[in-house]
């Protein structure tokens, strides 16, 4: 036990690389993330293709559903999921232990975005593959728009994640996150166009972030459109929530 | 202050207000006022204190965790303010909290820490030592204290750091991972890490510590060698060097007026249980003993006890409880 050669870190992006893996790893291999993130996503899927809500929307009722399943993936993942987890890491130390490694601050962060990004990758493929075999036919030039879209709404929905569980208690964290994924999933015109939404909804949601990421991603896969608007209201909220996190973050 | 022959860590009036806080009117909390210290290569500094002292906002401004108001910090040479990865490879840490995550299984994080490292400790070395093979599969919930307090040490050592800080090393520990955990510092010391730790246990200090400063109120108060520290001096026992404690049990209601000098003061704390606390010399014993031989008493236990470090620290802090 005697230490003969002197510390160094390894790379910054093995170290990010790493954590990313780990914190992927943990996310897949807890049951209620599990659930959020990808069996409430498909129970919606098939819950939108055998009720009409959705009909005249579009040429199939699934054509329209799953660019919404879609986004409602990376709410559950980014928000919700990296949130929660996010929150209690910081109540057990978890944050301040790993910031004292070589990894530090900033390679945490990088590393739960990118393990976002790796658990929403997943979701995809297993999203797009239910899809196909129940008739789903994307617009194929909606696929660069609509999967830059969605990286773009995960980075948003990840700055308020962060945004909340470094600001108030784990439990508080768990309860808004969970709350807000139920409220924007049903009214946020995420899975639900705005068009079929109550008429005081109508005016609001293309301004959140839920209501850009939905209209942004069916505009993709329907029509093979980039929505303009969609990406400046998703980057307005990446900065503002990106910012109050720096701001506001507590590590302890 | 000393001056070690190799210093890791220099902390010169040290400054932390916190806040500003609602039970305050909003203004800030100045937790800590004026703390300064060196620690050395291959030696163990402990930081010894009541809970609330200022200990562990010390040495979590020395690592970087929190900013410092005032004062300056030398870590490794270094502002540990703007610590980059290299300085951070450098030094491990044990948090008071563990800062580690429930859900983990023990080698598997390990594993994970390690990976940061270019040069880790060899894993197997390290879980052996330290016991955790034993439960290296039991998420980190499920342990005990003295297991997530030895898992934590590991973590905090895989790294293979210059300077390691240990925030209440021994909270939670049963006897024996305290043996275990003492018997690595020390070794670790041995080979030449700097050691840093934060104790309010004197028995801690005492046992592991070759420097003490002990920290009042957001200030140091005292430091030195715990010998040092053993000769602190307090008004009633300037001249005549340490204080002692003579317990012994005898017949109750026995009368020693006049047997010791005034300055012992000897007295019976139950029916039979006398202690005698003061400067006492071996003249004292002797005129103790021959008094029982003159009156035929025969105690039925004595011993002897030193002034302990406890002492010095409530003679130097107060013995108010807060």
């Amino acid at each position: 036990m005697t230490p003969t050669l002197s510390g160094a870190p390894a790379p910054l992006l093995r170290r990010i690389m790493l954590q990313g893996k780990y914190e992927a790893v943990t996310m897949l291999r807890n049951g209620e993330q599990l659930i959020l993130a990808v069996v409430l996503p498909l129970l919606a899927l098939v819950g939108l293709t055998v009720t009409p809500l959705l009909d005249g929307m579009g040429d199939t009722r699934i054509n329209v559903a799953v660019p919404g399943i879609l986004a409602l993936c990376a709410m559950s993942t980014a928000f919700t999921g990296q949130g929660i987890s996010t929150g209690f890491d910081r109540r057990y130390g978890v944050l301040r232990f790993l910031s004292t490694t070589p990894l530090g601050r900033t390679g945490l962060i990088a590393g739960k975005i990118l393990a976002v990004l790796a658990v929403l990758a997943l979701q995809v493929l297993v999203v797009t593959a239910v899809a196909l075999t129940l008739g789903w036919h994307p617009d194929a030039s909606g696929w660069i728009p609509g999967l830059g879209l969605l990286v773009l709404g995960a980075a948003a929905f990840t700055a308020l994640g962060l945004l909340v569980a470094g600001t108030v208690r784990p439990e508080a964290t768990l309860a808004i996150t969970n709350l807000l994924w139920i409220l924007l999933g049903a009214l946020g015109g995420i899975v639900i166009p705005a068009q079929r939404l109550p008429q005081l909804a109508q005016d609001t949601v293309h301004l959140l972030p839920s209501g850009s990421l939905g209209e942004g991603m069916r505009d993709a896969f329907l029509h093979g459109a980039v929505n303009g608007n969609a990406v400046l209201i998703l980057l307005l909220w990446l900065a503002l929530a990106g910012a109050a996190a720096i701001r506001w973050f507590k590590w302890n | 202050m000393r001056s070690p022959k190799s210093p890791v860590l220099a902390i010169n009036g040290l400054i932390k207000d916190v806040g500003p806080l609602p039970t305050l009117d909003g203004r800030m909390l100045r937790v800590v006022s004026d703390v300064s210290l060196i620690a050395g290569r291959g030696e163990v500094t402990a930081l010894l204190g009541a809970n609330g002292a200022g200990k562990t906002t010390t040495i979590e401004c020395a690592q970087g965790l929190q900013k410092r108001s005032g004062g300056t910090i030398s870590l490794l040479g270094q502002d540990p303010g703007n610590a980059g990865a290299d300085l951070r490879s450098r030094v491990g840490v044990m948090l008071q909290e563990g800062g580690l995550p429930p859900s983990a299984r023990p080698l598997p994080l390990l594993r994970h820490i390690a990976g940061m490292y270019r040069n880790p400790m060899p894993l197997d070395d390290l879980v052996q030592r330290l016991g955790i093979d034993a439960f290296s599969r039991t998420t980190v919930r499920r342990l005990s204290g003295g297991q997530k307090q030895r898992l934590a040490l590991a973590a905090a050592l895989i790294g293979n750091p210059e300077v390691l800080f240990l925030d209440e090393p021994s909270a939670g520990l049963d006897p024996q991972s305290r043996q275990l955990v003492f018997g690595l510092i020390s070794e670790l010391r041995d080979s030449g890490m700097g050691i840093i730790l934060t104790t309010h246990l004197m028995d801690d200090a005492q046992r592991l510590a070759d420097y003490v400063y002990i920290i009042d109120a957001g200030r140091n108060v005292a430091e030195g060698t715990v010998a040092q520290l053993l000769q602190h001096r307090t008004p009633e026992t300037t001249h005549k060097g340490h204080v002692r404690t003579l317990h012994f049990e005898a017949l109750p209601g026995l009368d020693f007026t006049g047997v010791l000098p005034a300055e012992v003061e000897i007295v019976e704390t139950r029916a039979g249980s006398y202690s005698a606390t003061g400067a006492l010399t071996p003249d004292d014993l002797a005129a103790l003993t021959a008094w029982w031989a003159e009156h035929g008493v025969m105690p039925g236990s004595m011993s002897m006890e030193a002034r302990s470090l406890e002492d010095v620290f409530l003679d130097i802090s107060g013995r108010d409880v807060r």
